[in-house]
């Protein structure tokens, strides 16, 4: 069994116990434990099911590259599920839960699909449900349903009660791993005198140097790493930051650091999760290496673990995986193991070293402990299921013949070390086939790049296939200077610290255990744990002839699950290797890509939750629309209001009231969302004649125009009234929303193809609060409030003027989107509040009436006029719209002429611009289509228009709508088809589609 | 025009730094090409300030001048004064193709009080700039974003800083700055 040491623990303190609960029974631990240790301490070996065959798994590692140990942390607000123990500090209350077992982990329904895993093979899913198709909904989805997925989702209805926040931090130096190799590298390049950020992804400095030992500068390794972490924190230009994982690595410097900042303290003060946002000049990562698992049959039984993570449970934990633990490796490092193990009293039956020749100085320092070493042997098979009750020794070269069997409740084992690329990689860095090591490591000669073409990231220490102390600090040293030298930094003459080099006796790499296995061996022997993938399955793939390693991974699976094959890749593409028959350098590795481990959705969204999830912009008028109890709709980012429902009132009838009201005395629109540009220089007037199908050079100082906006390919894109304000001023409204793409679209202009034009345009939109004052009594309200004469006389249809109207410093423009007569008023912003409680209280005598955007719809409707983004989709030009009027023929160009002479755009049967009138009175529904005779040659009903807008008119109590139909001009008084959702279809007469006041009568007064 | 109101009428927030609407404050943005004399002279003349260099503000009594662009400044003065200034330029400028205009009402103010770390850290939590005292301080100027909306920011002296962004999203960054500045919710990336 797996339990604490009565002594030892270089992390915990003893002294403060932590109770948690693993699926519901109480335990205890000790602050500094991680989840996985004090489970491990709890006995808990078992943690977890496996995605597809269900089987038993338990640790297999001591941090970021655990596989199984993943767990449904917390309740309600905030459970979490796939959290990864390893990596997840133990804290006071923590409730976790296993995942992927039913109904129970300790006996679950779905372990019977290893009875089938010889009809589950890799490919399964592509295989089988491609036929027959019945199958897909009755046996295949409810199975992959019952036996998918990890951690369950948590509960829909729950919001996290965590906050989380982002920053943004510049350095000339980010080092990424705080080692020792990470601290060296921090060191020789603070000294320079550069800004230097180092992260952690631990909450602890130093790595795996203090439990692996060693000497440096003649002290041991743990007072060199504290000695190290005082002289950084003495200097003001480095930043250190440990639970702070480097995610990825970006372009130009760009790199994601993930700090978990309260994790280990849930709900203090402040967020849960930061993440960095970080312009590095140079990164240097120093993140270590992790090492590889042998697979041979029964790897993946609970109990059997990496030598590096038993160790590490043993060393820093004060926790043993077991009383009994047989050693297996193919190196010398996996020796420190046993001699841990033995040093905290516990027994190693056996080393297994596959090696012929086995190991050196560590292995003579096995034996004088008196540790049975076996050279040129290995594991055939490990007996137990849910957990380890022995091993069955083999000779490595042959085929499985079992030599001898050794109880044992935990084996160690070791397939060499690979060095961790991930962060190298992200962002182009290529790597090196080190077949001494046999291991990828980074190529200093093909480093990831910056804008200058320049190398801007360097490995340093076991990142980068260094694994001797001496050599690990020296190659930090230079990689910490030379990221400094290359922010302009000098480094001094300061040497690296000389450490003690040990004798290693070389590696020889395994890639199946034994070497001979026959298929029920490699059938059992796991490559990926996490997604049930078997050295068999990758050979059956090589078989199949998947000769790629990206191909090989998606229909395996390997290296898909959540530790992105942190452990399996290197062994899967070398069983990929040996099965094509080519050197495994020639396979390659499949790309790394961030982040090196997940992150929180929560660290990603940031602050954008809630009020937070979008800008909402805001009118000066918005607080009085919603203490009116307006229902408010999104036009672009704004917010405004649909309708002003009465206590009791349907929206409809609001609508219908609002507009009643508007044509029979008096409405008000807060229309200050229209976007405003004010466009001036000696040569505004060409440039606005080239933005607009009209002429507005022309346009009188004093007077309004309406315009057409198109793109350069002729569609119409934006439109509004544009003004003139003085000889070379114009003043240019856009839809409400459209302000900053038609200002875009100006600025381009102006910058690429007529730079030489002197114009500038600025955008206004918000320094004004505009209204409209719609109705017969329009006049009657200003001529109240006093100050500008708004006669007919004065003022006249489609003509401004400027004054201080009601005290209040106002340009009025004598325009109309109703039919009535209507005044659109901009005073500032600031005023705009106090300039609308004025119009409300002079227009009460007047029944004074706000309306919203619906009624402004339905009422521009009513007059045929057009709205972008309901008569316009992208494709609609000017002349579907009936709106040649608008088109200057007089002018040699402008923005989209051109593409409008095309053939297509000049084509008869493009559709155009109707009113629709139902024979019934009813309402077509938005967006129906006219059907005519046949079908076309996809074999669907042949169409000859569709609905743009449709409303039911309050004015004229009927149904009015807009579309557009082949022909249609010339088609008045035709009755065509319109089909229902239901079925049923709706007739409508084409029609002009001015329904109100088409003589103007009504805003000409 | 004392009933004028800016968009959140004296809002104000204690955290790890003070939040505060500043209220209204006059601003007119001309464009012109910053590199010429004449530009200069009726800065110089108008507001009393040199015309600041890319990314700087110069300030002197109640006016400063913000770079916007290398064809666009930003003249800060009293609320009541911003068209007094605008026909000012206009005058200085006469024949000078330029555009002034007053756009005080389009913008929001905050200011900005406490510990110059803190401060600091609170703008580096939604603006992609570097807030590092070596690369920003009283003089500077940035015209960048606040996580999704367009804004600019300065430091009128250590321990303060001057926001601003369009009217119609003052709510949204006041509640983003107040968000940033929410306690325990300190970095310590920045040394006072």
């Amino acid at each position: 069994m797996s339990t604490r040491l009565a002594t030892g623990g270089r992390l915990i303190d003893r002294s403060r116990l932590q109770s948690f609960t693993f699926n519901g029974a109480r335990m205890t631990g000790f602050a500094g434990d991680t989840l996985a240790s004090a489970l491990l301490a709890n006995d808990r070996m078992m943690l977890g099911r496996s995605f597809k065959y269900h089987r038993p798994r338990g640790l297999v590692a001591s941090g970021a590259e655990e596989p199984n140990a993943l767990v449904g942390l917390g309740h309600g607000a905030r459970f979490e599920p796939n959290q990864r123990a390893t990596t997840t500090e133990l804290f006071d209350g923590a409730q976790m839960i296993s995942q992927n077992h039913w109904p129970s982990l300790e006996y679950d329904i779905g372990a019977v699909n290893q009875a089938f895993a010889r009809f589950l093979p890799a490919g399964f899913y592509y295989k089988m449900f491609l036929f027959p198709r019945v199958f897909w909904k009755h046996v295949y989805e409810p199975f992959v349903r019952q036996s998918a997925g990890l951690g369950k989702a948590p509960d829909a209805e729950t919001r996290d009660a965590d906050t989380y926040e982002h920053f943004y931090a510049y350095t000339d130096v980010l080092v990424i791993g705080g080692g020792v190799a990470g601290l060296q590298a921090a060191l020789a390049a603070g000294r320079t005198g550069a800004r230097v950020l180092l992260i952690e992804q631990t909450p602890h400095w130093g790595g795996r140097a203090p439990v692996d030992g060693g000497e440096v500068a003649d002290q041991p390794v743990d007072d060199f790493v504290n000695q190290c972490v005082a002289d950084l924190e003495a200097m003001p230009n480095v930043t250190l930051r440990t639970r702070c994982m480097g995610a990825g690595v970006y372009d130009h410097g760009y790199v994601l650091g993930y700090e978990r900042i309260s994790d280990h303290a849930p709900g203090m003060d402040g967020p849960r999760h930061r993440l960095w946002r970080i312009r590095a000049r140079q990164v240097v990562t120093a993140t270590g290496a992790i090492e590889r698992p042998l697979s041979f049959a029964g790897n993946d039984v609970p109990g059997v673990m990496l030598a590096s993570g038993l160790r590490d449970y043993v060393v820093n934990w004060g926790v043993s995986a077991g009383d009994r633990t047989v050693v297996v490796t193919n190196n010398d490092d996996a020796y420190r193991t046993a001699i841990a193990l033995r040093h905290a009293g516990l027994e190693v039956p056996v080393i297994l070293d596959a090696r012929a020749a086995g190991g050196g100085a560590l292995a003579d320092a096995a034996r004088e402990l008196g540790i049975r070493v076996e050279n040129g042997k290995g594991i055939a098979r490990v007996t137990g299921s849910k957990r380890v009750t022995g091993v069955a020794i083999c000779a490595q070269a042959g085929e499985g013949a079992v030599l001898e069997e050794v109880p044992c409740d935990a084996v160690a084992m070791s397939g060499g070390w690979s060095p961790v690329v991930h962060l190298w990689s992200h962002c182009g860095g290529k790597l090196t086939w080190d077949e001494g090591s046999a291991m990828f490591r980074p190529d200093a000669d093909r480093a990831p790049t910056g804008h200058d073409g320049a190398p801007f990231v360097t490995a340093c220490g076991a990142a980068n296939g260094e694994f001797d102390l001496a050599a690990i600090l020296k190659d930090a040293h230079a990689a910490g200077q030379a990221a400094a030298r290359a922010t302009g930094h000098k480094p001094g003459r300061k040497a690296a610290p000389k450490a003690q080099a040990g004798e290693e006796a070389p590696l020889e790499p395994v890639w199946l255990m034994p070497q001979g296995a026959g298929i029920k061996l490699r059938m059992k022997a796991w490559l990926d744990y996490q997604n049930d993938v078997k050295v068999s399955d990758v050979q059956l793939a090589a078989r199949e002839g998947y000769e790629s390693v990206e191909h090989t991974k998606r229909y395996t699976t390997l290296g898909m699950a959540t530790d992105q094959g942190k452990l399996s890749n290197i062994n899967g593409l070398a069983i990929l290797s040996d099965a094509l028959g080519q050197p495994i350098p020639q396979t390659g590795t499949t790309t790394f890509r961030p982040p090196y481990t997940p992150i929180s959705f929560g660290a990603i969204a940031g602050e954008a939750r809630g009020p937070l999830f979008q800008p909402i912009r805001r009118t000066p008028i918005h607080d009085w629309h919603e203490a009116q109890g307006a229902y408010m709709e999104p036009v672009g980012q704004w917010q405004r209001p649909y309708c002003f429902p009465q206590p009791g009132e349907s929206h409809d009838d609001a609508v219908a009231r609002e507009i009643r009201a508007t044509r029979d005395s008096l409405g008000l629109l807060d229309a200050s969302t229209l976007g405003k540009l004010i466009v001036k220089g000696p040569d505004a007037g060409r440039f606005m004649d080239m933005m607009y199908t009209n002429m507005m050079s022309t346009l009188a100082v004093g007077k309004c125009r309406y315009g057409l906006m198109c793109s350069e390919n002729g569609f119409l894109m934006d439109d509004g009234v544009v003004a003139r304000l003085s000889d070379d001023t114009w003043l240019c409204h856009t839809t409400t929303g459209g302000a900053e793409r038609v200002h875009a679209h100006m600025e381009e202009f102006l910058q690429t193809e007529w730079w030489d034009w002197q114009v500038y345009v600025v955008n206004v939109t918000e320094q004004y609060a505009q209204f409209g004052v719609v109705g017969p009594n329009a006049r009657k309200v200003l001529e109240k409030l006093g100050g500008v004469d708004v006669s007919k006389e004065a003022l006249a249809f489609m003509q401004w003027t400027e004054g201080t109207l009601a005290g209040v410093d106002s340009r009025i423009f004598r325009i109309s989107f109703s039919g009535e007569l209507s005044y659109e008023i901009a005073v500032p912003a600031s005023m705009g509040r106090a300039f609308w409680d004025r119009l409300l209280t002079a227009g009460k005598e007047y029944g004074v009436t706000p309306y919203g955007t619906e009624a402004l719809h339905v009422m521009r409707a009513e007059k045929g006029f057009i709205m972008i983004g309901d008569e316009t989709d992208g494709t609609v030009i000017p002349q579907d719209l009936g709106l040649n009027w608008a088109i200057s023929k007089k002018k040699d160009d402008y923005i989209g002429k051109r593409a409008q002479a095309r053939s297509h755009m000049v084509d008869p049967d493009r559709w155009k611009l109707v009113g629709l009138e139902t024979l019934d009175g009813s309402v077509l529904p938005d967006g129906a289509y006219a059907v005519g005779e046949g079908v076309n040659a996809n074999g669907q009903r042949v169409v000859q228009g569709r609905v743009t807008s449709t409303y039911h008119s309050p004015t004229l109590d009927r149904g009015i709508a807009m579309g557009l139909v082949l022909h249609g001009p010339d088609r008045m008084g035709e009755v065509l088809e319109f089909p229902r959702l239901d079925g049923s279809v709706v007739q409508a007469r084409l029609v002009d589609q001015v329904w109100y006041d088409k003589d103007g009568d009504k805003q000409n007064v | 025009m004392s009933e004028a109101a800016s968009a959140l009428d004296g809002a104000s927030f204690e955290g790890l730094v003070r939040v505060a609407d500043a209220g209204l404050r006059g601003m007119v943005t001309l464009r012109g090409d910053l590199g010429a004399d004449a530009l200069h002279a009726a800065v110089k003349q108008v507001s009393g300030c040199d015309m600041p260099g890319q990314r700087k503000i110069t300030a002197a009594g109640d006016s400063a001048v913000a770079w916007m662009a290398p064809d666009e400044a930003l003249l800060l003065c009293p609320h009541g004064q911003a068209d007094a200034t605008c026909a000012a330029l206009a005058r200085a400028l006469d024949g000078v193709h330029h555009l002034a205009v007053n756009v005080s009402d389009a913008r929001a103010t905050f200011a900005l009080e406490g510990d110059d770390g803190a401060l600091r850290e609170v703008l580096a939590k939604l603006a992609p700039a570097d807030l590092s005292a070596e690369a920003f301080g009283p003089g500077d100027f940035r015209r960048t974003r606040l996580a999704q909306v367009p804004g600019a920011f300065w430091m009128p002296r250590q321990g303060a800083a001057r926001v601003i962004c369009f009217r119609s999203v003052a709510q949204y960054m006041f509640d983003l700055l107040t968000t940033a500045a929410a306690k325990g919710s300190g970095v310590g990336y920045f040394q006072a």
